[in-house]
Order: C-alpha cells, then sequence, then structure tokens
C-alpha cells in the first residue's frame, strides 16, 4: 500500500506532532520503507488465524473496589509545568 | 575489584574484604573516568549511592544483610526512581523527577542494592545503536568506533567496561540481548509477565520485559530472583512461584535437545559470528548435549508484524507526553493544538516520531484490518513455530544478532537499523525468556550467543548459560579499554 | 406529508463504586481539584491499569437485569485521541467485546401501555476528567478527579418512536440502575448523562433517515425537548429541500436548541486496539449466577406484584415502583400498616404532595415511612378521623413529635365517639345559632342537606377536629329534623 504525504500529514495531525514541509518528505521516505517491509506479512495466509494480542494465555486479575490512595496532589504536581490552585493549566479550550 | 562478578562483589561484602561504601565510591570514580568518553550513563547519582552504601553497610553490621545487600548497580533510564531524573532517553523527559519508584527499584531497594546511577539508552528504548539517544550515542567499550547496540546501549557498555557489577535493562525486541552479544557480557529477557512493569516507562507494552544484564549468567539468576514476582499493580504480571534461579545453575546437560533453526543460520549472518556460534554448540555436545536443525518457518515475518504491533501500541502509549501534566512544554502555546503539537514535536526525536507515524498510520481506519490484525495473526503463528520446537527440543540455539557491534553512524536508513533484530524479535512476540551469553568475537568485537527456551524457561536457560560458562572463559575476558581506565 | 421520528439512545450511567475502575483513588463527587487524581488517573509514565471487580460486577447485574447476554469474555479497547480532560491521550473503553451483549428492557407509556426497547449492547468505560473555563490567566483549568470514574454505557437500537418514549426509556434505565443500586442516578451531578441519536423519515419509509448525534442532553425533560427541536429541525430542513447531515451537535438548554458542533476534527479516528496493558475479562457461569442471586427485585416485577398482588390501580402500581426509594417507602408504610391501598393513598397524596412542596425527593423526607406507617395505622384502627390525620402529619412533618401517637396525644386528638359527648355538643350548637335553625327548618327538603354542612362546621370546631364526623352527621340529621 503507498504511502502519500496526505497519509503522513494526517498521522501527524491525529498524533499532534508538527511536521515541518521538509520533514514530511523524510518522513514519507523513510515511512515508505518501512511500509514496504511490513507488506511481506500480506504473503502469509491467516485465513481463520485468531489474532494474538498477548503472548500468554492469561486472563484480567480483578482488584476489590477498595480507596487505597491518598491525596498526593502536591506531590504529582511537582513534575508539572503550569498548575494553579491545584488545576493544570492549558491554553483556552473554546467548546 | 571490577573485575568481579557480582556475585564475587557479593561474596566480598560478605566476607567483610570490603565495605559498601568502599565498592560504591569505587565504581562512582570510575564512572567519572569513563563516563566522558563511554557516555553510558545520563545521570549518576552519588549522593544517593553512597547514602544506600552507608546503609548496606550498617544493616550487614547489625547481621542484616542478605546476598545482594551493598552491591553496587546501574538502573537503565526507562525505570522509575523517585526524586531522581527519569529521562528515558528523551528531551521530552529531561525535566521529569520521577514521583514514585518501579516495582523492580522498590525490590532492588528492598534487597539492599545501591544504585549507581541512570544508564543510557536510545529514546524511549527504540533503537539497535543506542545512536537515538537525547544525550548522544554510547560508544562500545571493546571498540569505541563501534556501537554498544541498543536499545539498553548504556547498560550493557557499562558493564562491559566494570564501570558497575550489573545493570537492569529492559527488552521489546531484543534490547538486553542485542547489546548484551556487541558488549560480551550476558543478558537475559525474561519471559513476558515474569517482571513487572510497573514504573517503566512504556515503549510497547505487549511486548515490553525488564531483565538482568552482568558479566555471567550466575549474576543474571542473583539479580532475577530479585527481580521476578507478581506486582498486584501490573495486570500482566503473572502469579506464579518464583523458584530459586541459583539452585539449578549446576544441573548437567547431558541429555540436553538443543534445536538450531535454520532459518538463523541464513543469509546475511556475518561468517565469524557463525562460527563462533557453531564452536559454542560443540562445546554443548562436548558437555552431552543432543543437537538438530529445527525450523521456525515464519522467522521471516517477524521484523514486519513487529513493526506494525510495537508502533501502534508506542504511537498510543506515547500520547501522554502531551506538555500538560510532566514532561517538555513548548514555549508560549498559541492553543491547545500548538501546544501538543510543538511540545511534542520538540521532545521526540525523529525515531520516536518515526514510530508514532507509523503506529498512528497503521491503526488508522481502512488500514486497521490490512496492518494491525493481519501482524496480530501472524504473531500467533510466530508463537506456534516456537510452542512446536519446543514440543521437540529443550532450548534453541543460534546468534544474537547477525553481525557482531556495527561502527557508530553505519546504519543510515531505518530498516537497515531494523534488521539487525532478526533473531532477537521474534522472541518477544512470543513472549518466551531468551539469553545471551559471549561466546567468541569478530576482531575486537564480541559475539553473543542466544540461548532460547519455552514460557517460564528461565532456570533452564540461566543452567545451560552457566554450564558453558564453566567451561569457556569469554564471559570473563575485558575489553582493554577496562584496563587502561582502571 | 408525514413524519416518523426514529430515536436511540446511549446512556453514560457512572457507576457506584468506591473506587475508579482502574485505580484505587476515590470516586467520591465534590472534592478539591486533583486531590483525587492518582499516578494512574493523571497517566504517569510507567503506571498500569487494574480492573475493579465492582465495575464489572455492576455491569453484569445491568446485563442480567435486561435480560442480556453476557459474554464469557470481554476485551478492554483504547479510544485514542488528545484532549486536556483526557490525560493519556486515550480513553479505555470496550470496543469490539463488550460486557454486556443484546437485551432489553419493556418502557411504560403515559398510558400505561408498554413497549419493548432492545439495547444494542453496554461497555465499561473510563470517564474523562473536567475542563474548567473560569479564566485564569486566559488558561483552562484541568481537574483529573473525575478521570477513571467507571462508567457504563447503554447504547439502544434506534427502537424509539417519540420524544415521549425516549423520556420513558431514560427513565426505565434510571429506574434500574437505582434499583440494583449500581449507580445514584443522579443527573445533576451527571452520574447520568445521555447523547440522542435522532433521525426522520417519511411514514412507512423502511430505511433510516440521516441522523444527528445529540450530546449533553442531561435531564429527562431536555430529552423530550432536545428531541422536539430536533425533530422539526430535521423536517423543515427536508421539507426545504434540504438535507440532514451526520454530525454531532449540543443541546443547549438555556436557548432550547440544538447547535451544530462544527465537525471538530475532520471526522475523528479513533484508532481502536486492545489495550496491551489489560488482559480478556472472562467471566465463569457461576459468578454470573452468583450475581443473578443477588439481583433485587426489579421494577418490572414490582409493578406487577403492585398491580396484580395488592390490587393497587396500574397508575398506582407505576409511580410506586418507578423509583427503589419511593418503592422501599411504600412498601414500609404497607407493612407497618398492613392496608396497601391506604399506604398508597397517604404516599402517593399527603406525602407526596408536601414533597413536591418543598421540592424533596423521598429520601429527604422528614417524615419516614415507619412515622407515615403508624399514622395510617390510627387512620384504619379509628383513633382519629381523616382530618386530625393530616393535623398528624402535618405536625410530624415540622418534627413536632417523634411518632403519630405522640402528636395525638399531645394534640389531643383523639377521636370522639362516645354519643353522649356528640350529642351534648350538637345541643350546644343547635342552642347558640337560632336563626341557622330557623332557616333549616324553613328550607324546601331537598336543600337542607347542604345546610347541614353549617352545623358540622360548628360541631367539629367544637370538638377541635376529633369528632366522628359520621356519628356527627347521623346525629345533628336526627335531631334537626326532630325540630321540623
Amino acid at each position: 500500500m503507498a504511502l502519500e504525504e496526505t497519509h503522513v500529514r494526517r498521522a501527524a495531525h491525529l498524533a499532534r506532532l508538527a511536521v515541518s514541509d521538509d520533514q514530511a518528505k523524510g518522513f514519507v521516505d523513510d515511512l515508505s520503507q518501512i511500509l514496504e517491509m511490513v507488506d511481506q506479512l500480506q504473503r502469509v495466509d491467516t485465513q481463520g488465524v485468531t489474532p494474538l494480542a498477548h503472548p500468554l494465555d492469561a486472563t484480567q486479575r480483578l482488584r476489590a473496589d477498595e480507596v487505597t490512595e491518598t491525596d498526593q496532589r502536591d506531590h504529582f504536581q511537582r513534575c508539572a509545568p503550569a498548575v494553579e490552585n491545584g488545576l493544570y493549566l492549558v491554553p483556552r479550550v473554546v467548546e | 575489584m571490577h573485575d568481579k562478578t557480582l556475585t564475587q562483589v557479593a561474596a566480598a561484602l560478605a566476607s567483610g574484604e570490603v565495605s559498601s561504601r568502599e565498592l560504591t565510591a569505587h565504581y562512582l570514580k570510575r564512572i567519572e573516568q569513563t563516563n566522558r568518553q563511554l557516555n553510558s550513563f545520563i545521570s549518576v547519582t552519588s549522593e544517593q549511592a553512597l547514602q544506600q552504601a552507608d546503609q548496606a553497610d550498617q544493616a550487614r553490621a547489625s547481621g542484616d544483610a542478605g546476598l545482594l545487600t551493598g552491591v553496587p548497580l546501574a538502573l537503565k533510564d526507562i525505570f522509575c526512581t523517585q526524586g531522581v531524573k527519569t529521562s528515558c532517553g528523551s528531551r521530552m523527559l529531561d525535566n521529569f523527577i520521577a514521583p514514585y519508584d518501579a516495582h523492580v527499584v522498590e525490590k532492588l531497594k528492598a534487597a539492599g542494592c545501591v544504585s549507581l546511577g541512570k544508564t543510557n539508552m536510545d529514546e524511549f528504548a527504540m533503537g539497535s545503536s543506542n545512536e537515538n539517544s537525547y544525550y548522544g550515542a554510547v560508544k562500545n567499550p571493546w571498540d569505541v568506533t563501534a556501537v554498544p547496540g541498543g536499545s539498553s546501549g548504556g547498560s550493557a557498555a557499562a558493564v562491559a567496561a566494570g564501570i558497575t557489577p550489573a545493570a537492569l535493562g529492559t527488552d521489546t525486541g531484543g534490547s538486553i540481548r542485542q547489546p548484551a552479544a556487541f558488549c560480551g557480557i550476558t543478558g537475559l529477557k525474561p519471559t513476558y509477565g515474569r517482571v513487572s512493569r510497573y514504573g517503566m516507562i512504556a515503549y510497547a507494552s505487549s511486548l515490553d520485559q525488564a531483565g538482568p544484564m552482568a558479566r555471567s549468567a550466575e549474576d543474571c539468576a542473583h539479580l532475577l530472583n530479585v527481580m521476578a514476582g507478581q506486582d498486584l499493580r501490573d495486570s500482566t504480571s503473572v502469579a506464579r512461584g518464583v523458584p530459586d534461579y541459583t539452585e539449578t545453575l549446576n544441573a548437567p546437560l547431558s541429555g540436553l535437545k538443543i534445536g538450531l533453526p535454520k532459518e538463523y543460520f541464513g543469509d546475511g549472518l556475518d561468517p565469524g559470528v557463525e562460527k563462533a556460534v557453531r564452536e559454542a554448540v560443540k562445546i554443548y555436545e562436548a558437555l552431552g548435549a543432543t543437537v538438530k536443525e529445527v525450523s521456525l518457518p515464519h522467522t521471516h515475518f517477524a521484523i514486519p508484524a513487529y513493526y506494525v504491533i510495537a508502533p501502534a501500541e508506542a504511537s498510543s502509549n506515547l500520547s501522554r507526553f502531551d506538555g500538560v501534566r510532566f514532561g517538555h512544554r513548548c514555549d508560549d502555546p498559541q492553543d491547545l493544538v500548538d501546544l501538543y503539537k510543538r511540545s511534542r514535536a520538540e521532545g521526540f526525536g525523529d525515531e520516536v516520531k518515526r514510530r508514532i507515524l507509523i503506529g498512528t498510520h497503521t491503526l488508522s481506519e481502512g488500514f486497521f484490518d490490512a496492518y494491525y490484525t493481519k501482524a496480530q495473526q501472524v504473531r500467533r503463528l510466530i508463537r506456534q513455530d516456537f510452542l512446536d520446537a519446543f514440543e521437540d527440543v529443550d532450548v534453541l540455539m543460534g546468534p544474537a544478532s547477525p553481525t557482531p557491534a556495527f561502527d557508530i553512524g553505519a546504519k543510515k536508513d531505518p530498516v537497515s537499523m531494523y534488521l539487525q533484530d532478526i533473531y532477537t524479535i521474534a522472541v518477544n512476540l512470543a513472549g518466551i525468556p531468551g539469553i545471551s551469553v559471549p561466546a567468541g568475537r569478530v576482531g575486537h568485537r564480541p559475539v553473543g550467543l542466544q540461548i532460547l527456551g519455552t514460557h517460564f524457561a528461565e532456570a533452564q536457560l540461566l543452567n545451560v548459560a552457566h554450564q558453558f560458562q564453566k567451561a569457556t572463559d569469554w564471559h570473563q575476558q575485558r575489553p582493554s579499554f577496562a584496563e587502561e581506565k582502571a | 406529508m408525514e413524519w416518523e421520528t426514529v430515536i436511540g439512545l446511549e446512556v453514560h450511567v457512572q457507576l457506584a463504586t468506591k473506587s475508579k475502575i482502574f485505580s484505587g483513588a476515590s470516586t467520591a463527587f465534590g472534592a478539591e481539584p486533583n486531590s483525587q487524581a492518582c499516578a494512574v488517573d493523571l497517566g504517569l509514565p510507567g503506571i498500569l491499569p487494574v480492573v475493579n471487580e465492582q465495575a464489572v460486577a455492576m455491569a453484569v447485574q445491568f446485563g442480567l437485569a435486561v435480560h442480556a447476554d453476557i459474554p464469557e469474555v470481554s476485551v478492554f479497547d483504547r479510544k485514542n485521541y488528545f484532549y486536556p480532560d483526557l490525560p493519556k491521550g486515550y480513553q479505555t473503553s470496550q470496543m469490539y467485546h463488550p460486557i454486556v451483549g443484546p437485551g432489553s428492557i419493556d418502557v411504560t407509556l403515559e398510558d400505561h401501555s408498554t413497549r419493548k426497547i432492545r439495547i444494542h449492547h453496554a461497555h465499561l468505560e473510563e470517564d474523562a476528567g473536567k475542563s474548567l473555563h473560569e479564566d485564569i490567566h486566559g488558561m483552562t483549568g484541568i481537574d483529573l478527579n473525575r478521570a477513571g470514574t467507571p462508567l457504563l454505557e447503554i447504547v439502544s437500537e434506534p427502537d424509539m418512536r417519540s420524544a415521549k418514549e425516549a423520556a420513558a426509556y431514560l427513565k426505565a434505565i434510571h429506574s434500574i440502575v437505582t434499583y440494583l443500586g449500581i449507580s445514584d442516578g443522579n443527573m445533576a451531578e451527571g452520574s447520568m448523562r445521555c447523547d440522542v441519536n435522532v433521525s426522520v423519515r417519511p411514514k412507512g419509509q423502511e430505511s433510516f433517515g440521516t441522523r444527528a448525534e445529540v450530546k449533553n442532553v442531561n435531564s429527562f425533560r431536555f430529552v423530550e425537548r432536545a428531541i422536539a427541536f430536533e425533530v422539526d429541525r430535521q423536517i423543515e430542513l427536508i421539507e426545504d429541500g434540504g438535507k440532514v447531515v451526520q454530525e454531532t451537535r449540543l443541546y443547549d438548554p438555556e436557548r432550547d436548541e440544538t447547535r451544530s458542533m462544527r465537525t471538530k476534527e475532520e471526522a475523528n479516528d479513533y484508532r481502536y486496539f486492545p489495550c496491551p496493558d489489560l488482559l480478556p475479562v472472562v467471566l465463569d457461569q457461576a459468578y454470573v449466577d452468583h450475581l443473578r442471586e443477588q439481583l433485587p427485585e426489579l421494577p418490572a416485577d414490582k409493578r406487577e406484584r403492585f398491580q396484580n398482588g395488592l390490587g393497587l390501580s396500574a397508575y398506582d402500581a407505576h409511580v410506586l415502583s418507578a423509583s427503589r426509594a419511593v418503592a422501599d417507602y411504600f412498601e414500609e408504610v404497607m407493612d407497618v400498616c398492613g392496608d396497601a391501598k391506604q399506604a398508597a393513598n397517604w404516599v402517593q397524596g399527603e406525602l407526596s404532595g408536601a414533597l413536591n412542596r418543598e421540592n424533596l425527593n423521598i429520601e429527604q423526607s422528614p417524615v419516614n415511612a415507619r412515622q407515615l406507617g403508624e399514622l395510617v395505622v390510627r387512620v384504619i384502627d379509628g383513633t382519629i378521623n381523616g382530618k386530625a390525620a393530616k393535623q398528624v402529619f402535618q405536625a410530624l412533618w415540622n418534627n413536632q413529635g417523634a411518632s403519630a401517637d405522640e402528636v395525638i396525644d399531645a394534640k389531643g386528638l383523639k377521636q370522639v365517639t362516645d354519643s353522649g359527648a356528640i350529642e351534648a355538643m350538637i345541643d350546644q350548637v343547635i342552642a347558640d345559632s337560632p336563626a341557622q335553625v330557623a332557616q333549616y327548618c324553613d328550607a324546601e327538603p331537598d336543600k337542607r342537606g347542604k345546610m347541614i354542612g353549617y352545623f358540622v362546621g360548628q360541631v367539629m370546631k367544637a370538638s377541635r377536629g376529633t369528632a366522628n364526623p359520621q356519628q356527627v352527621n347521623t346525629l345533628l340529621k336526627e335531631k334537626l329534623d326532630a325540630k321540623l
């Protein structure tokens, strides 16, 4: 499946990565190569094969419904770039 | 002192031959002497290390010491360490002081280990050469013009250079085993789920696994004893008893059935590497093992499958790095999208961006089934190849990497770099354990023998590796670099 | 042209767990910003989720209550998008293998008829945080306390044909989740939120029209109004030769209109894939059976029992079973007084009137079910008459006594049934009202019935309401007629 620059731009937007025009061209080349390599998968007959999401056939362990966490806001916000009154700040969101 | 294995260091501490403070100071000095050249550490935590060493010495004095009490080691900078910068090799986390310890860090602390610092790595563990670090490339102590491998390159180089007795690494597609091979040390990737991933910054969650990197299989056994076990905070960590991995190290190998996957000895394999591996296999035959050729028919689809699955998971795992709650934030964001886009563009390096873009693209509408679903189907076939092989043989052996360490700057395009992981990557897709042990050299550059076992066969792998190390001295050989700087 | 409306609802129900769906942080409402956002909820690096058993159990109980299939395996997926209230850059949800499969509920409409509404599926997911848009130096503040609160998203089939049906469906869901105790159902605090899919088609046409998804419809009333607005908008649009576009619209309760959210992103692409940090949830039959055994009596069963077992009217049975709190209250009153119809009358009449006047819900009632039950006992056994009973109720409501008997004693409201005492009072009243007696005697016989009211009033007044009114009536008539 050939990769177009629009694909790269769309992926970059979905992934929220600023990409300059020059970079976009570089990524088209790199990603095309990678996808060409990946396309070898199409040669494998996988009819009837169940996809494998986890290497072990394990199942989810469930946690008891208990409050185990205490307020660590100040501790966690020490590594935050912008906070005020306990709130994380972002540029104004217009709904 | 720095030629000692972790096991020997522990013995020296136990006998009182040396204190943890002396040892720690010694290694800290060696880091200081070598780091400018090797660049194997991102952060050196001298103060905390000496504090921990003093505590360890006190514990020992009051008769409260365990086997690893006071033993210094280094942590790949992917493990969160409370109060210490945890960068993951990225500008994105250059300012991130982790507010908690990773599960394995807690366990090592509880065992009394001393942390010397945080080792260099490919950014977010994405790479096979350690050239993708925001903090610069790491040099291979056997030949400073060569890469140490990646992504746990700093850990491997530091152990090889004798500036730490052991280090922790992580392995998503070969990131413990390949640098262990390139640097002539022993590195174990345990079964997926054997070691908790809690507090280990995720690259590809269904593939990531932490493991020990040290001088010998015996050292790795001691470390795995501490690291392994269920952690209720990691849903994928397995509820399964942890054996004492040192207990079975000396089990005899007579009757051991070794399989050599024919796909691991094909085109692209360096003749020097092949020779070393085949000679190692001969030693096993001499130790009583039988050898047969086996086939892992989907081997060549492992890299394509991996480069769908790992980037897909990574693209999602790395979305949390958005400049809001932690990590790099761009200056003067104009609006929300600008905040996201510039913070992430400035914070991530090119390889990380490539993988985020690939993952985003392959998961997106219209491509998901052709890529992601297909890759997961192939993943099952790859796992089945291994399970079938282990019906027939006990362990598989082959090279850890098709070539010895390559020159820094040699691999210009991403795909040729990816192909380096041809022998290691399928193991992560299948979730089985694998170990790389030093088994020769091509010129100055070491060769790693990779030994694979079925799920939870760590004890067997360590036994098989240890017996080889009793019969050979490859693991005891040191790069001249280590001598010069002593 | 005659149009038909087609409606489907997506209802998000906050599950009443103590801790979050993937972390041990508290879900309590109203805490200081970010004080209940732990490392998991903040999406800090390296931190991993573990599923809350109670959230799973609650989802399964809902499934059982709507007669749904409970698949053995369900899987959590990631829904990827960037938004500041979504700390990890993805919402953990269930796209491909939800925990609750197809089911249905019977919805009671205003004319007491019922309609079966099919449920497509229900899935577990985590709630997002909140963006606070009050200006903080031109910035928006993010509070992640709510992030990770367990939600059950209940997705209906497009089976509803009117705004009334949609509101009735929403009420039925509310009733089921509160009966099960899996949610407080508090719509004002956002414990239940609703998105509505609306389309119109010419009556008789089989294929569906293009639908609009209306978000933020967060009360029963708004559901009706938002749908009404949207239906009018769509019909007008089509009749004017336009076309409905598939889009997301926001309901604005203040202006009572829906408006386009201007496709924020050129068609979202959420890139769902199975969450690699979580494993498949596998429910064995024994676990599901255990949950089934613990199910309480559900609204439909209760309504049926109230109507056919207790002999209540269809209306009373419906109203008294609609909420678990009301049903529990009614049943306690009934248990105490032993008379279903009297209990129903009091709960529906005096109590519900008083609650409405003061805008209280039944859990906030100053008169508890035991008190009301004891009051009804005194009405039934004739200790007090109806009028006094209302006084007693008012006194209990105003906290002027702990029990009906206490109020009756304190206020001397015990009904007087001693004919001697009543006759004495009647004689006095007749003696004091010569003019009225004369009027009575002069009146046409068919008018006298009405005129007797005056004398009854006077006697009741003299007895401070305690005289038995039937006795008063009979005796008065006898005595007055004797004067003719």
